[in-house]
């Protein structure tokens, strides 16, 4: 991080008639002209003008006011923000898988088909599904492909009464937002104290409405869901099916399988869970997984290996049955790459302790800093804990406050305000992939923040101090929108 | 560290976790691998990929990017960050998201853009959604025949769980059947229309009148095109449309075998509260220095929950640098002239093809840029002439039917390139001698 303040932008380097780069010269007769004059633009569109160096200088500039996983710990609840490993950008770039058209003969990109497959079947194991699609492009459009299969499935049985779906007040936003998009309505069910499902209260909304019930497990707040066998039960009892969001799926690598838990479909977050990059909110992948049973409802187009005169081939088809269409091609390609290289790398070994040590890690930072900070459920967490912010609460120092205050010491802030079930939640997810030298560190500083915010609270609640900018003022963007240069 | 954490084994940490739900065993998956060994495999997968001369299009064009974007692009602080949640420390990221919204705002000639959608499918989808909450009742959208199969086939399925009607309107000889449309308007029961302004034929449709049209009825004008052609071509803007949304891949994103592309949506002033997705905004922080801000979150889905605009949760964020990053370096006479190779080289590759007497224009005489259907002698031939050119790592288009084949040309095609897919056209013709008449 550069922390003086770059304030330009690529518009106010732009200089008229300046170009950054040259094009091979035009040996064609010119039909360009010929076009009618009706169907063109007016005028040419106002891009900028500006030649390379001062592009690349912009964007490098530009960079140094970012922060990465690359820069430095990043403990953002629920984001997983493990390192991102740099083999895999190679092999994402690779020619041979990046110049391909996604409409070439199957003969011709058997390679990308098989890495495809090859990733369908890693993660149908690591799920225990039956089988997997990778065509939606993030976790909420993976939800969102989870229950249109969900729907398609009560639809294909007729059963037309199914328009509910029910998610804990815990749930991420997409939740709700996704079930409504798939045209269902969400019912709220409350969590108990320590943020676990109320299975009583659960168990008096189930009936012949119900299309599905959402679930994280381990939930929000870290905590395993023991009573999921039960949930399991009723919510087939009911006829409805049992959802699994992917979004803490990592602390159960190696350990338990959401197929082997009673859910019916799921999605998994390969930015989170398999290690590629977040890229400023994207491209991610939300691959979704279904139990026997349901494999004809994914979405289209699908990847299948088949024998072909003793030769194993890999073909893309189209199935009846299925739920439609929810992509352009096959997702997300080059990030599903990256996730295979990640796979391949770890190995069934590796997979198998990442889980066990993204729980350590967390463990590790609760209890060095529960004296500081207000543990609202004590015990053991999985992956990720909240706290209820500062112990001390005559300080006046909020969540947000500490929030700021770590970007002063090089840490991104954790999730902060999420879940909804605490007022001051500050939610911590380290990862496996963070050295004990690294969590010490972070431990070291929160530690110093409840001293200041005892010792010296306005230095908190200004901050941050050292970042290219201070606060900025969410209130005028929104009032007075200037959404573009001009 | 176990110690701290009060327990002895790593095992201790899942006691909550009953028996019956356990592995209990090791994956069934491969061991692990070094660097090296990894990089083996994939370099053996990719020898079973064959990357080719590429005259397909059909939503994912071959353009060629400077070396300067994917270098911009592999910097970890823009990589290995995540959504600009902390601005203070992710002005890199909101900056250049900003001028994307800049950039896509001049493209569309609309008011409004927000932070990017998955891709073009999806982002059409959005906009058929959009148009239905804003009309509150009415409940059904028409989509023309010459909009992309594939992203008709996406909103199909988002319209089937959505519960919205989508019906479609026919095409005419290549374009949009705009008597079916009107008559259809007609039913006064329409909340949104979904045009192709270069559509999948690559034919630049007129749509003179439409907007108004579709505005009497009181339902909203989506307008959609390759982003790369929208430099040149009349923008969705200028034809009258409400919201643009479309498929940006063709701003020099590789082909990745088809993801990650990148989705734009862009819509007027009007329309800015009932946009889905990531916006940026302006403002500044208390020292009064310019700061860049996720803003209008009210629309979103971590505020609203189910009663959000969407679930979009992320963008393509990576992607929308890509697009900033290659218009900055291309400018508006770098895209000027990137559309005009691809259309004069298109239009040479079509009358040579023709020429050979194996293909005519499928639809002679209807303008086009860089892409356009032929239609074949018999579907024999077009075997005989596809498995020619893919023999020879040529990929000649897509093909649409027995017959059909669409062709696309882009600035990266170079007349010797066009030259031998002709040559392999006079082969497939069956007369094994240029016919070419001059």
């Amino acid at each position: 991080m550069n922390a003086t303040h770059y304030d330009r932008l690529i518009y106010d380097l732009s200089v008229k008639g300046r170009r950054g780069t040259m094009l091979g010269k035009n040996r064609f007769d010119d039909a360009f002209s010929s076009l009618p004059g009706n169907l063109m633009r007016g005028e040419a569109p106002a891009l900028p003008e500006a030649d390379e160096p001062t592009v690349v200088r912009h964007y490098t500039n530009l960079s140094m006011g970012n922060f990465g996983v690359d820069t430095g710990f990043y403990p953002l609840g629920s984001c997983t923000m493990k390192y991102n490993p740099k083999i895999n950008e190679e092999i994402a770039s690779m020619p041979s898988f990046n110049r391909l058209h996604p409409m070439q003969p199957a003969d011709t990109v058997q390679g990308a088909l098989k890495a495809y497959h090859d990733l369908q079947t890693a993660l149908s194991e690591i799920g225990g599904m039956a089988e997997f699609t990778l065509n939606p492009y993030a976790g909420a459009h993976g939800e969102l492909t989870g229950l249109m299969v969900i729907r398609a499935y009560h639809m294909s049985r007729g059963d037309m009464a199914r328009t509910k779906v029910i998610v804990p007040d815990s749930a991420h936003g997409t939740n709700p937002a996704s079930a409504a998009v798939a045209g269902l309505k969400v019912v709220e069910v409350k969590s108990l104290a320590d943020g676990t499902v109320d299975v009583d209260a659960l168990r008096s909304l189930l009936d012949g409405s119900v299309a599905a019930v959402m679930l994280t497990n381990p939930n929000t707040l870290g905590l395993f869901e023991r009573s999921i066998p039960e949930i399991a039960e009723m919510v087939h009892d009911c006829g409805a099916l049992l959802y699994y969001d992917g979004a803490n799926l990592n602390p159960m690598l190696g350990v338990a399988r959401p197929g082997d838990m009673g859910f019916d479909v799921m999605h998994i977050n390969l930015h989170k869970t398999f290690s590629t990059p977040h890229g400023g909110g994207g491209p991610g992948s939300g691959p979704v997984g279904v139990r026997a049973g349901l494999e004809q409802f994914l979405p289209n187009p699908h990847v299948v290996k088949v024998e072909e005169g003793g030769e194993t081939k890999y073909r893309v088809e189209n199935r009846d049955g299925s739920l439609g269409r929810i992509s352009s091609f096959l997702g997300n390609f080059t990030v599903e790459l990256k996730a295979l290289a990640y796979i391949l790398t770890l190995g069934r070994e590796g997979l198998a302790l990442a889980g066990p040590l993204a729980t350590l890690a967390a463990n590790y930072i609760k209890e060095s800093l529960k004296d500081d900070y207000l543990l609202p459920i004590e015990g053991l967490c999985k992956h990720e804990f909240v706290f209820d912010g500062l112990k001390d609460k005559s300080t006046g120092v909020t969540t947000l406050d500490v929030a700021k205050r770590l970007l002063d010491y090089g840490y991104h802030a954790p999730t902060i305000y999420f879940p909804l079930l605490f007022h001051e939640s500050l939610m911590i997810e380290p990862t496996e992939t963070e050295s004990l030298e690294t969590l010490d560190g972070f431990i070291g500083v929160m530690r110093t923040i409840a001293r200041e915010a005892r010792e010296n609270p306005d230095i908190v609640k200004t901050a941050p101090h050292n970042t290219p900018i201070g606060r900025p003022d969410d209130t005028v963007a929104a009032l007075n929108p200037k959404l573009k240069y001009c | 560290m176990l110690e701290r954490c009060g327990v002895e084994r790593l095992e201790d940490f899942y006691a909550d976790v009953p028996a019956s739900l356990r592995l209990g065993r090791e994956y069934d998956l491969p061991d692990s691998m070094s660097e090296d060994e990894v990089r083996a495999y994939f370099e053996n997968l990719a020898s079973r990929n064959t990357p080719m001369v590429c005259f397909a299009g059909a939503g994912f064009y071959d353009h060629y990017a400077p070396a300067a974007v994917s270098y911009i692009l592999s910097r970890s602080e823009f990589l290995t960050a995540y959504t600009p949640y902390q601005p203070e420390i992710s002005q890199g990221t909101l900056r250049y998201i900003f001028e994307f919204q800049t950039m896509m705002c001049t493209l569309t000639g609309l008011d409004v853009s927000n932070a990017s959608m998955y891709d073009s499918s999806t982002a059409l989808a959005e906009a058929m959604m959009m148009s239905v909450a804003h009309a509150r009742k009415r409940t059904r959208v028409l989509v023309s025949a010459t909009v992309n199969p594939a992203s008709r086939e996406v909103m199909a399925t988002y319209a089937l769980y959505h519960g919205i009607r989508l019906d479609t309107i026919p095409e005419k000889e290549g374009v949009t059947d705009l008597e079916a449309m009107r008559a259809m308007l007609a039913d006064g029961d329409v909340a949104g229309v979904v045009i192709a302004s270069q559509n999948f034929y690559g034919i630049l449709e007129d749509l003179t009148g439409v907007a108004d049209s579709v505005h009497s009825s009181k339902a909203l004008l989506v307008l959609t095109a390759p982003a790369s052609s929208l430099a040149v071509i009349r923008t969705p803007g200028e034809w009258g449309a409400d919201i643009a949304a479309g498929e940006a891949q063709s701003l020099g994103m590789p082909l990745g075998f088809g993801g990650p592309g990148l989705g734009y949506m862009c819509c007027t002033q009007a329309l800015l509260r009932k946009l889905p997705g990531r916006i940026v905004g302006e403002t500044a922080d208390a020292s009064g220095r310019k700061a860049y801000v996720l803003t209008l979150q009210a629309r979103e889905q971590h505020i609203r929950r189910d009663k959000a605009t969407s679930n979009i949760c992320s963008n393509q964020g990576l992607m929308s640098l890509y697009a900033a990053v290659y218009l900055s370096l291309m400018g508006p006479e770098g895209m000027a002239e990137a559309n005009r190779l691809g259309c004069d080289g298109a239009h040479a590759l079509a009358k040579g093809l023709c020429e050979t007497g194996l293909f005519e224009m499928k639809y002679p005489g209807a303008p086009y840029l860089n892409e356009f259907a032929l239609k074949c002698r018999d579907a024999e031939s077009l075997d005989r002439f596809m498995e020619l050119c893919v023999s020879g790592n040529i990929l000649p288009g897509v093909r649409l039917d027995g017959e059909t084949l669409l062709v696309a040309v882009t600035e990266r095609r170079t007349l010797a390139e066009i030259d031998l897919v002709i040559n392999k056209a006079v082969l497939a013709s069956g007369s094994g001698i240029n016919t070419k008449e001059s």
